[in-house]
């Protein structure tokens, strides 16, 4: 949701601007809309629909295991689609074919990134996480070690990765939802935490996942509909879009090169200086230099997007290993009964997203193709913001009723992928910390479910109360955050703890504490932190790169690795001897978990 | 207390057969991706004129077919590992947990 869109605004910016990442304008620039009733309608439909699944799965969420995993007991088409939906969010959906519209081909390298960390999770972990695993990440990454320690660890790297994203996804959703349904900042804001604590608390994993499951459907059914109205008015041919969105794209920059024209030479005529004249000469010279032709046809190839080489490979590096590990997407690889439903899952996941990512290139062009050139879209486009971009299109292809129904679809994404960020968090706090670390695995079932209704109650009022406050915050680097922490800090935990025999306890926390520290660290001095949220002068800050994933998950690594081979205490040799029993589960399921808890 | 099982399933020949097979087979995969990736990332880095190129008379750039064939290729190679490892890697596990656990 909000997670795309927050990076998608800074990626536009920096394209715009050519200066700092997320320094650009956020959400915050949105202006309240008229109120949208077909929308609201369509949204109370939703809402509706989801309450009675909640009703259902209340009835058949009795332990904590069916809280934490829906009883294992969904297939792995169902998570297929849940995963793509934790995936396909209201940001990635606004954000993207913003980005399309505006640079063209960029959006597509963009949405590219997030689409490559797929199969290396399948080929190297979707069995293994859910032969180990039971209700968390950390019963995966500390499978042989100390559960104090890891445990601890696992669910600091989850809290954090989880309010980071729950600020965004609460700002945006008040953002979005102000633009789309003409309510309130707060209004939406309270909506959303009230509905997300209602999903978790009563339904757990099993609500949480049909909510999204349900809204993956209507999303890609939306998509599906939108590009094939954009297709249609094109005979069904890319090139006939491309060349119109070519010529549209020229257009555009013949006006803005007369403009620039007339203003260099309205500024020569009222020169008083020789300084202003020869400005203002060398200023024509620029404008007279533009090539409207060639800036036009440049959204058919890469633009600005990828800045420097290290930005790019730094920034490519925490989406694809961010991915494997963002605890609200690992929880899903547990509520599928065996490592085959584990692995479809990832096949549909896969397939969905990419699918999706074609319709949304297709929409960002139908965007430069119909939007921008309608007057009364434009106009709305000005007062929305860039984000309106795919709702503008839904306007215009499919009129009033579709435009409901696309905004209600927005509305319900991050709604979803809230509640499944919640989840997550609650179970850190209730199976990590109070079940395992405090109780000693000895808490019962009523216990557990408690804590991680307490928790959940307490996330949604956090939640909304970060939410507001952070109204007028630029956030838009939060979401880069949780991807490059969950990059640094839980990837190489799990991954070393699970493919390497030498990793001990001690090397997993050190190192994942390590990583975590630094690309925070580095986040907070990069610009857009450093300059756009603390006010710091432009240039000032010490760290210039757009995302900290290659240095930060470098120092996770190594971290691990070294203190893992320093390690040479009793426990460390007990935790290299046990390695070879959680490679034999891992490889074969043996002993792994079943639909437990009934 | 070490479960007897695992000892059994270790030294049983088809484990050691399923470990060589899945993670050469997973491992190269991961490498084919990665440098299909990079590769791509690269020519952004590089070459960016060579993506921009069209190619025919029309609009349409070279990068348009190599971008979705990306996308493409990301789907097939997952569902080519899924595929050998829900059948052939499967069946293999399968008759080991049978023979260790009689």
């Amino acid at each position: 949701m909000k997670k795309f869109s927050t990076l998608l605004i800074s990626l536009l910016a920096l394209t715009a601007c050519g200066a700092a990442l997320a320094a650009g304008p956020d959400l915050g620039a949105t202006t309240k809309q008229a109120t949208n009733w077909t929308a609201i309608a369509m949204f109370a439909g939703f809402v509706a629909v989801t309450l009675w699944i909640t009703k259902w799965a209340a009835a058949r969420t009795k332990s904590a295991a069916s809280f934490y995993n829906a009883g294992g007991g969904i297939t792995g088409f169902q998570n297929g689609l849940a995963i793509a939906g934790d995936y396909m969010s209201a940001a990635s959906f606004l954000g993207i074919s913003a980005m399309v519209m505006g640079s063209g081909y960029d959006g597509l390298i963009y949405s590219i990134g997030f689409l490559v960390g797929w199969p290396v999770i399948t080929f190297l972990m979707a069995e293994r996480l859910r032969n180990l695993g039971k209700f968390t990440f950390a019963d995966v990454a500390g499978y042989r070690f100390q559960a104090g320690p890891i445990r601890t660890f696992a669910a600091s790297g989850t809290l954090i990765v989880v309010a980071f994203y729950l600020i965004a996804q609460m700002v945006g959703a008040g953002q979005l939802i102000k633009l789309l349904f003409g309510l309130d900042y707060g209004y939406a804001v309270a909506i959303v935490g009230v509905l997300m604590m209602v999903y978790v608390l009563f339904g757990g994993m099993t609500a949480t996942t049909w909510v999204q499951i349900i809204k993956a459907v209507m999303l890609l059914f939306g998509v599906t509909f939108m590009a094939f109205m954009v297709m249609k008015q094109y005979g069904f041919s890319p090139e006939a879009l491309f060349a119109d969105a070519v010529h549209v794209k020229t257009v555009g920059f013949e006006a803005a090169k007369a403009a620039a024209i007339a203003a260099a030479t309205a500024a020569s005529d009222a020169a008083s200086s020789p300084e202003a004249a020869a400005s203002a000469a060398s200023a024509l010279a620029a404008a007279n230099k533009l090539d409207p032709a060639k800036q036009g046809l440049s959204i058919m190839g890469p633009g600005g997007f990828l800045k420097d080489p290290i930005s790019a490979i730094s920034f490519g590096m925490a989406l694809m290993f961010g991915t494997a590990g963002l605890p609200h997407i690992l929880m899903r690889f547990f509520t599928v009964p065996d490592a085959k439903e584990a692995r479809k899952s990832v096949l549909w996941a896969t397939t969905w997203i990419g699918y999706f990512y074609v319709l949304i290139f297709i929409i960002g062009f139908g965007a430069i193709t119909l939007v921008t050139t309608n007057p009364d879209m434009a106009a709305a486009l000005k007062g929305g913001g860039a984000n309106m971009a795919a709702v503008l299109v839904v306007k215009t292809v499919g009129g009033d009723v579709f435009f409901g129904f696309i905004s209600a679809v927005a509305f319900a994404t991050i709604l979803a992928v809230v509640a499944g960020l919640t989840l997550s968090g609650a179970s850190a706090v209730s199976h990590d910390l109070y079940a395992t670390v405090f109780k000693g695995n000895k808490a019962d079932s009523a216990s557990e479910l408690r804590v991680s209704r307490i928790t959940t109650v307490a996330l949604g009022i956090i939640a909304v109360v970060l939410g507001i406050a952070f109204e007028k915050q630029n956030v838009a680097f939060m979401v880069a955050l949780a991807f490059a922490i969950a990059a640094s800090a839980n990837f190489p935990v799990l991954f070393l703890s699970v493919l390497w025999k030498d990793c001990t306890t001690k090397g997993a926390v050190i190192g994942g504490f390590l990583g975590l520290i630094s690309s925070v660290g580095l986040t907070i001095v990069s610009p857009a932190v450093w300059e756009a949220t603390l006010g710091y002068p432009k240039g000032s800050a010490w760290f210039q790169y757009s995302s900290p994933a290659l240095f930060s998950m470098t120092i996770g690594f190594v971290g691990v690795w070294l203190f893992s081979i320093l390690d040479n205490s009793e426990n460390a040799k007990s935790e290299r001897a046990a390695f070879d029993a959680q490679r034999v589960r891992s490889e074969t399921g043996y002993g792994a978990s079943t639909s437990s808890g009934h | 207390m070490r479960d007897p099982v695992i000892d059994k399933i270790q030294n049983h020949p088809k484990y050691q057969e399923l470990r060589s097979k899945r993670s050469g087979f997973g491992w190269l995969l991961t490498v084919l991706m990665l440098v299909v990736y990079y590769g791509y990332v690269a020519l952004m880095a590089f070459d960016k004129a060579f993506l921009a190129q069209p190619i025919g008379p029309g609009v349409t750039s070279l990068g348009i077919p190599l971008g979705f064939g990306v996308i493409v290729f990301t789907i097939v190679i997952t569902g080519i590992y899924v595929n050998r490892a829900n059948g052939e890697y499967d069946a293999l596990t399968a008759e080991i947990l049978k023979d260790a656990t009689k």
